[in-house]
């Protein structure tokens, strides 16, 4: 049934508008750069031999992993929330910890194991391992409050296992798989860390040795154009992958928890994929951080407060995360439910930044605040927003997935019976989303904890965090001084993965039936 | 049941906005303000030994030095800071070029060699770290490890390279190598490296990977070398050798400071420049974990380094080091970038 057009509700329209503004500041000022010593030098620059390279080893890399990371994701999640597999809630948890773990520490703990890694198949691996998390949270949400009722349907309808997963429960969960392998790829864009350990070379580990060496941002920008160009490729292929009608229910109130497949005799298997899973993305990684704190070792820097920066650190990764959440809702709700032309448009420019290192968004705020914003320059207010801008699209694509679920009619019966646009949104489809909007603040809450270059440029003088404490001690070989704070750093990304745990566990756990 | 969720959702926005607001102050205007690319603690130590003797409260900034070039570049003449504390003279150089610094006062300039600051004036040098090789006892055997830069390029050692070419410490070899052999030997040399040899992405993982084993040998500067002994001790394999006298590779590189123009405490910062060349300022630096020579005439360095004198490095005076966009210009056009 067609919706009649509507105005969209007021906040939807001005969040969406700021955050598009957000965005663009980056991308305009990588136009600008890349076009500064005129056209035929930006040309000339984009094509050396060195960017077919760039290029062939880029989209090789992101493929690879993003169909690893979406297998990896969606078998993960289907595991722990719809068979018996035991341990389910530690799983849900420790599945998303890697997220926790920034990449570069990642890529290290596996280097320092063996001096020989490096290359595409290493890259490949550990990228997936640190990756999979983003396939694995929306679609662990989507399955988690998606409707069982639809599967027992279908199988007493005469469908065998394999048919109703393929034709129901994929089809459930696949705005989330879509949107989770977008952020896969788009993020192996931007990846840097990982990528100079393992000695891989790709367009955004190019884009730092130019600023490194260059100091005049010219043949980075043009680089970063490049990214721009092939993250505008992947936006523009997603919708034809995540289909065009969102699968909602017409009604929440009978929805009935899916029933969990009991494995049986391949329990143990099970167990055995999942714990090596965890083991080789969280284990490895935390085991070698803790050797590190227990080797011991003199330092040559100071000691410095842990608490403090562990208080900077979760301060900035509560305030982007809140505002990247209250963005994303009003994005996904002009996106998904007052459809258009300009909306869909919008809604895609959000995620462009996902593709670009974060040393140019940095960059980039900088020039623009020095010239229009100077009293907000190293101000707490302009990091907040720079995370924002860097983890907005983790956020659009949580709640997105959620917001295709609820039913868009009963807010329309809550405005036929009286209720603004407004009300009708908080009191209807909010709380359908809250999952949505939950899986969105911890994915940016922990995202914010780990981000480094762009905390580096843009914090205020005094302030430290734990990523970049771990950076300085790092660089002067200090790793029995740097371990304990990648450490604290996973911790308090445990937090807001525990939460979100027990948000998504289905309704009947919850509610103890 | 009005809805608790906006309620908590604003209230929590709140809590975080007031929290992070608290965390750092906007800028205090009455601070000096440093970008510090250099070794955090001598630095630190610097900043306290300042604050003491003149009571000027100082804020230090600290961050990759091509990081810290890049945000000053950007920030285009609008800058916070007043103080720039690179590791190495290309970058002073650079922001010289694009008339980011302010002339420094004569009297600090003629505390160090003449040769080690700037050739305007632009940028004072305050310490010096010597180009050297870290190779592997184990691997070399008796020939020991080769003595001059131009050696690592032939067959015999560049397969057991490992050297980082974006590294801000390989330029100066780079554009030494042009000035002592040609720019037609030095591309040869640069096309055998690549090749043949391990690229790594900075000096620390270069000597690393040789202490580890994983590279016979490759260049870097004499000071990464001792602060990874300091850190690991006992479990050092690594060696270090010098270049030959007036070999290429026999490189003294300038660690520098400079005042911006847009310095809003330009007397300040001066008296900073002015205690680093200082005789205590020198003393710290000398007794420091950075591992540095002092280039005020009359301190010695760390014992644990070997004189400079000893060495006969070469001096390439920095302007003719340049600010290394003719060195990035080359490893474009060979694909080492």
């Amino acid at each position: 049934m067609r919706r009649a057009r509507r105005r969209p509700p007021l906040f939807s329209l001005t969040g969406t508008l700021i955050a598009a503004l957000f965005v663009v500041v980056p991308l305009a000022f990588v136009v600008v750069q890349a076009l500064s010593s005129g056209a035929s030098e930006a040309r000339h620059l984009l094509l050396r031999a060195t960017v077919a390279e760039l290029l062939v080893n880029t989209i090789g890399l992101s493929a690879t992993c993003t169909v690893l990371c979406a297998g990896l994701g969606l078998s993960a999640a289907w595991l722990v929330q719809r068979t018996d597999v035991p341990l389910r809630r530690m799983w849900a948890v420790l599945l998303v910890l890697p997220l926790g773990i920034p990449d570069f520490v990642v890529a290290f703990s596996w280097v320092s194991i063996d001096h020989s890694l490096h290359g595409f198949v290493p890259a490949a691996a550990v990228m997936t391992l640190s990756l999979y998390p983003l396939v694995y949270l929306p679609v662990a949400t989507a399955l988690a409050n998606s409707d069982g009722s639809l599967e027992e349907a279908a199988r007493s309808l005469g469908l065998g296992p394999w048919a109703t997963f393929r034709r129901v429960t994929l089809r459930q969960v696949r705005a989330a798989l879509v949107g989770g392998c977008m952020l896969v790829t788009l993020a192996l864009l931007a990846e840097y860390g990982a990528f100079e350990i393992l000695q891989f070379r790709t367009f955004t580990v190019e884009i730092f040795a130019e600023f490194k060496l260059g100091f005049d941002a010219v043949g980075a920008c043009v680089l970063s154009l490049v990214l721009v160009l092939l993250s505008v490729g992947v936006l523009s292929g997603e919708p034809l992958l995540a289909g065009r009608r969102p699968q909602s229910r017409s009604g929440k109130g009978a929805r009935r928890p899916a029933a969990r497949h009991r494995l049986g005799s391949l329990t143990a298997p099970a167990l055995l994929a999942v714990s090596s899973l965890a083991l080789a993305a969280l284990g490895i990684p935390v085991a070698t951080l803790i050797y590190w704190t227990l080797h011991g070792g003199a330092s040559t820097l100071p000691e410095s407060s842990l608490l403090d920066a562990l208080g900077s650190t979760a301060a900035f990764s509560a305030a982007a995360a809140v505002l990247a959440s209250l963005l994303a809702a009003a994005v996904a709700t002009l996106a998904l439910r007052h459809r258009s032309r300009a909306s869909a448009l919008l809604e895609r420019v959000t995620y462009l930044p996902l593709a670009l290192p974060g040393l140019v968004i940095a960059l980039g705020l900088v020039a623009f605040a020095v010239r229009y914003t100077p009293a907000l320059y190293q101000s707490p207010v302009l990091l907040v927003v720079a995370y924002a801008i860097l983890f907005l699209p983790l956020a659009v694509v949580s709640v997105r997935a959620s917001l295709a679920g609820a039913p868009a009619r009963l807010e329309d019966v809550a405005r036929s019976l009286g209720l603004g646009p407004t009300r009708a949104y908080l009191r209807v489809t909010l709380p359908a989303i809250a999952p949505g909007l939950a899986a969105a603040f911890a994915f940016v809450f922990i995202s914010t904890a780990t981000e480094l270059t762009a905390t580096l440029i843009l914090r205020p003088t005094a302030v430290e965090t734990l990523a970049t404490r771990f950076w300085e001690y790092t660089s002067a070989f200090a790793y029995a001084q740097a371990a304990p704070y990648a450490l604290v750093m996973v911790a308090i990304s445990a937090v807001p993965a525990y939460l979100l745990s027990r948000r998504g566990a289905s309704v009947a756990e919850r509610e103890g039936a | 049941m009005k809805s608790p969720i906006s309620t908590a959702i604003a209230c929590l926005a709140g809590m975080s906005v007031l929290a992070a607001a608290g965390c750092g102050t906007a800028g205090s205007s009455s601070s000096l303000v440093i970008y510090n690319g250099q070794h955090e603690q001598t630095t630190a130590s610097l900043v306290r030994a300042f604050e003491s003797k003149t009571g000027i409260k100082t804020e230090v900034r600290s961050a990759d030095e091509a990081t810290l070039g890049n945000q000053v570049v950007q920030e285009a003449g609008n800058s916070p800071a007043d103080v720039f504390y690179s590791e190495n003279s290309p970058v002073l150089e650079a922001l010289a070029e694009k008339g980011f610094l302010a002339p420094v006062a004569r009297s600090t300039l003629a505390q160090v060699p003449p040769g080690a600051s700037s050739a305007h004036g632009l940028w004072v040098g305050v310490a010096a770290r010597l180009a050297a090789l870290v190779y592997d006892p184990r691997q070399l055997g008796h020939a020991g490890p080769p003595r001059h830069l131009i050696e690592l390029g032939e067959p015999r050692y560049s397969a057991r390279v490992g050297f980082a070419p974006t590294e801000t410490d390989f330029q100066p070899l780079v554009t030494a190598m042009i000035h002592a052999y040609g720019l037609a030997r030095t591309e040869a040399w640069l096309r055998a490296l690549q090749e043949h040899a391990t690229v790594y992405p900075d000096n620390e993982t270069v000597t690393q990977q040789v202490n580890n084993g994983e590279s016979a040998l490759g260049p870097i500067d004499n000071y990464y070398f001792y602060r990874l002994r300091a850190s690991l001790p006992g479990e050092t394999h690594a060696a270090i050798s010098f270049f030959a006298p007036g070999d290429a590779g026999n490189l003294v590189d300038v660690s520098g400071a400079a005042v911006l123009r847009s310095s809003s405490h330009p007397a300040q910062a001066q008296r900073f420049l002015a205690f680093l060349v200082s005789e205590e300022g020198q003393r710290i630096i000398a007794a420091g974990e950075s591992f540095e020579y002092p280039l005020r005439p009359g301190v010695a360095p760390s014992a644990q380094l070997p004189p400079l004198a000893s060495l006969k490095p070469t001096i390439v005076p920095p302007a003719k080091l340049g600010d290394g966009s003719a060195v990035l210009a080359i490893e474009q056009r060979l694909g080492l970038l």
